[in-house]
């Protein structure tokens, strides 16, 4: 069958299998491969994208599903060669170490931060509850969060805690 | 106390560009024209003889590639082990299976979703037997998971290699302190349950064999390729420079990725036979079923103290589960928590661990590897001798630590070499940033309202960094995958003509930041941006060969081999700026990318003209040999101690049983620190591990051998909203086993936080009598066990 779907801003149309999952599609079919598998539970949130805006999980819907819908990757968040300050933040905080998680969880991340701009850190532990990391123990997740909501807001970020040692 | 860089300032890790734009390569995301792929039919029983297998239905579907069951794969042999202690593991099992989850046959077949389907078609009769899964009964060899052997494989005794007498006279003197009226006896068997790895990249392999090349590459999500290499140059009659193994980005090992699997060399082989790119990727009900786990052992503990504080023996007797094969370290696993059995303490200990198989899946090393059970039954042993004589946690272990004076030169009461430490300062510093009598006021003070508050604390000390190379000698080699020792570490660092370098190094990470690590060695030892420099690991065609990573060893042993390598090209290098600025060598000096003149700053030549030079002979004085490059090997003077101290804050609600961490603190000591921020890092995410131990991890089999907990649904890991922000600081005892001085941090925050938090919880259950409750500290059990101490 024929899907068509918008993917990071640029129209795509292809023929896939009616059984193909979004996550296939799009790594597969599009080339995408930042979008991770790592269960197929919808446990771990490693394959979570934007869809309309909203966080979903890309292992648990069929690409025919996204039929006409705006999907946005890891692959679409940085525009003319500057980061997205979610990802500029995972990487001045250390915010990741195997990687694998990181997409789904940047992704969390900046839909959490367009719904709340300046979250306490309960609430950002709670926005990224969804996504299961084993290398980090979130605490440096929850502090790229922290310094993305700052820049966003236009404030200073906090210091990382290595410059105050 | 000081947390810089024993290389100054922090570097912001060069792997995150692609990895935070979605841009890493890991093996699932490598594509080569015409890829076949893989799935595996696997066995849902844990012991049963296997009948037929029809796989007429499977082999006659469109897109089927090939089926293969264990005959058209014997003559590969069993899969290799290191440590081949046990019964090995057949490739595929036409015979007796004997755990749920081992592979029966394989399919390879165009595309994924038709392997899948065609396992799926593939009929195998089973005649399912009785299994073995409790470590009690599997000791009394009633049911026998291999017919030709004992279940029992092997005991570690320790003091290692005591003999008889010396332990009669141990046990006899811990026997005659228990009589002593003075003295106060606490024994308790604890649990250290089982736990899946879990790392959020599932395996994967992919197999190019090249016919018209005799050669293979190898794509593995693999910690030691070189390793894997070894291995199929050995299964199929092939030299090393003919297997290509590349590890690229690695989503995650904890220990897990640190095996050469069976389907590796499946996967291989089929690419072998079918002469194309064949690829396999576990389900996470495979990895929890098929991918090698962790701890496992039920123990004894007897504490023997006078009433004032001094510890006069402790004893450990317990059961290991190997699980039913024996794959690369299994047997090794509960030796390395030997190593550690009588912690960073100078009292008598007697420690026994019997290895014993059962019907379920193999463990092996997962973050800690034994390391992390040793010190669990030590520091809970001591936390409830604490509370029986009534004296403060942090004085009874001070009083009882081998002492800072005692270094160098200080082994430990198990009989091994240890190289620098300073229990009682760490221990101190920990007290201090807590706040320790401020959390026990508070503590108290939340008590009178009526809340359940805790406070817990332990302390560690871990083994890791092996080496000596001379290890080999005592049959702790790593010959069966073609690696003469495990316990070197290799590196190569380069300049090219434009004076840019490139190290090249064995390590295998998994997240573990050595594209940075090793620049900034490389960097600072050549003044020279780390901009300027590559870092190639996890490629054993361009790296020279080395282990892996694991065992908290890649900073310690091939850091320290690219310190040294980078220290010979300088030495070079230094030469020829001398040459070049008609200075004596001894006044080069290297900044800013290029040789300075000390004292005479105008005189400078940058990396790209002494580079230039080195490649024209006819430049170089006399003597000097063309090319601008050093291999070393390091063989470390010991094992790296590291140790520290770990206190919890907890808050359980006795109405749920809910467990609450107020604070976590961390007091690590791991020598010099090249990155603080990964080294934190590192610690966080161990710390996050021994939690989830503590708390939620529990890889739960029935009485049948089926796994419960296979689907992330059921086996439950920590989420952001579970833990804390940790608060982290650290002491500094460098190592004198290497030129860095560092020792190593990858697992340090596992080993010291499971029994951190059970502490902390048990303290927090104390007034209600509650005095042990075994990991998981889920909020059922916690609740359970306030309904039994209540009534
Ligand atoms: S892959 Fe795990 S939730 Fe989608
Ligand atoms: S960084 Fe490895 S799983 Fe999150």
């Amino acid at each position: 069958m024929k899907v068509s779907m918008s993917v990071n801003g640029s129209p795509v149309t292809a023929d896939v299998e009616s059984r193909t999952l979004l996550v296939h599609f799009l790594r597969d079919s599009l080339g995408l491969t930042g979008t991770h598998v790592g269960c197929e539970t919808s446990y771990c949130g490693a394959c979570t994208v934007s869809l309309n805006g909203q966080a979903v999980l890309s292992c648990t819907m069929l690409a025919a599903q996204a039929e006409g819908a705006e999907v946005t990757t890891v692959e679409g968040l940085a525009r003319n060669g500057e980061l997205h300050p979610v990802q500029e933040g995972f990487w001045e905080r250390h915010g990741l170490q195997c990687g694998f998680c990181t997409p789904g969880m940047i992704i969390s991340a900046v839909t959490l931060l367009e719904e709340n701009p300046d979250p306490s850190e309960e609430e950002i532990r709670r926005g990224i509850e969804g996504n299961l990391c084993r290398c980090t123990g979130y605490h440096n997740i929850v502090r790229a969060v922290e310094y993305a909501g700052a820049k966003m807001r236009g404030e200073a970020p906090a210091p990382a805690e290595w410059e105050n040692a | 106390m000081s947390s810089t860089s024993v290389l100054g300032g922090v570097v912001r890790r060069r792997e995150d560009p692609a990895l935070i734009q979605g841009r890493g390569r890991y093996t699932d995301d490598v594509k080569l024209a015409g890829t076949a792929h893989v799935a595996f039919v696997r066995s849902p029983f844990a012991h049963a003889t296997v009948g037929e297998i029809d796989t007429s239905e499977a082999t006659a579907m469109d897109g089927v590639l090939a089926v293969y069951t264990a005959a058209d794969v014997e003559h590969l042999g069993k899969l290799i082990a290191q440590v081949p202690v046990g019964t090995l593991r057949p490739l595929l099992n036409n015979g007796t299976v004997k755990h749920v989850g081992e592979a029966v046959a394989m399919v390879v077949a165009e595309n994924p979703y038709l392997a899948k389907d065609a396992a799926d078609a593939i009929m195998v009769d089973y005649d399912p037997l009785p299994a073995v899964v409790d470590l009690k009964h599997s000791l009394s060899d009633e049911v026998k998971v291999h017919d030709e052997a004992s279940n029992t494989l092997i005991s570690w005794v320790g003091p290692f290699g005591a003999d008889e007498d010396a332990l009669t006279e141990l046990r006899d003197g811990i026997e005659a302190a228990k009589q002593r009226e003075d003295t106060v006896v606490i024994e308790q068997e604890m649990t250290n349950q089982r736990l899946i790895p879990v790392p959020i990249e599932p395996r994967s392999v992919m197999a190019d064999y090249q016919a018209g090349y005799d050669r293979f590459d190898i794509y593995s999500s693999t910690q030691i390729p070189s390793a894997l290499a070894g291995a199929l140059g050995k299964y199929f009659g092939m030299s090393l420079n003919q297997v290509t193994v590349k590890a690229m980005e690695v989503g995650g090992g904890f220990g897990c990725k640190l095996n050469v699997y069976n389907d590796e060399v499946l996967v291989a082989f089929a690419s072998k036979q079918l002469g194309r790119p064949v690829k396999w990727t576990e389900t996470r009900r495979e990895a929890a079923n098929s991918t090698i786990q962790g701890r496992g052992w039920i123990a004894a503990a007897i504490l023997t103290g006078t009433r004032d504080g001094e510890i006069l023996g402790f004893e450990l007797e317990g059961i290991a589960d190997m699980g039913a094969y024996s794959q690369n370290f299994t047997v090794a696993i509960p030796f390395l928590g030997l190593f550690v059995g009588s912690g960073q303490y100078g009292f008598p200990t007697y420690w026994k661990m019997d290895c014993v198989t059962t019907h379920t899946m193999t463990t092996d090393a997962y973050r800690g590897a034994g390391r992390p059970e040793a010190a669990y039954y030590l520091e809970r042993i001591i936390d409830m001798y604490s509370r029986e004589i009534g004296m403060n946690p942090a004085d009874i272990r001070r009083a009882n630590f081998i002492s800072a004076d005692d270094f160098p030169g200080a082994v430990s009461p198990m009989g091994f070499p240890m190289d620098t430490g300073d229990y009682a300062t760490n221990l101190d510093a920990a007290l201090e940033m807590a706040g320790w009598s401020g959390l026990i006021s508070e503590r108290d003070a939340a008590r009178a309202e009526g809340r359940h508050v805790g406070v817990g604390l332990a302390t560690y000390v871990e083994v890791c960094g092996f080496g000596p190379s001379g290890l080999v000698d005592l049959g702790f080699s790593w010959a069966e995958y073609q690696m003469p020792s495990a316990f070197n570490g290799s590196s190569l660092v380069r300049i090219h003509p434009d004076g840019s370098a490139t190290v090249s190094i064995g390590t295998g990470p998994s997240g573990q930041g050595h594209q940075t690590t090793w620049a900034q060695i490389v960097g600072d030892g050549l003044g020279m941006s780390v901009d300027r420099i590559r870092v190639i690991h996890g490629d054993t065609e361009e790296s020279p060969p080395s282990v892996g990573s694991f065992g908290s060893r890649s900073a310690a042993v091939d850091g320290a081999a690219c310190f040294e390598a980078t220290q010979k090209v300088r030495a070079k290098a230094a030469r020829i700026a001398a040459h070049l600025l008609e200075a004596s060598e001894e006044d080069i000096e290297f900044a800013d990318g290029a040789a300075h003149v000390a004292g005479a700053p105008d005189s400078s030549v940058a990396w790209g003209d002494i580079a230039a030079c080195a490649y024209q002979p006819h430049r170089l004085p006399e003597g000097l040999e063309g090319g601008l490059e050093a291999h070393s090997i390091f063989s470390p003077g010991n094992a790296t101690w590291p140790f520290g101290t770990h206190i919890a804050m907890v808050e359980v609600d006795p109405e749920t049983g809910d467990v609450d961490i107020l604070r976590y603190i961390g007091m690590d000591d791991c020598g010099n620190v090249i990155s603080p921020m990964i080294v934190d890092g590192q610690i966080h995410g161990g710390i996050a591990q021994g939690i989830g131990q503590a708390m939620f991890e529990d890889a739960v089999y029935d009485r049948d051998g089926n796994l419960l907990s296979a689907s992330l649904v059921d086996y439950i890991l920590p989420t952001a909203a579970d833990l804390p922000s940790f608060e982290l600081s650290r002491t500094v005892t460098p190592t004198d086993v290497n030129p860095l001085g560092v020792k190593g941090i990858g697992e340090a925050g596992t080993i010291g936080s499971a029994q951190t938090v059970v502490n902390a919880v048990v303290d927090a259950l104390e007034p209600l009598g509650v005095t042990h409750i075994d990991m998981p500290l889920r909020p059922r059990r916690v609740w359970q066990a306030i309904q039994d101490a209540r009534s």
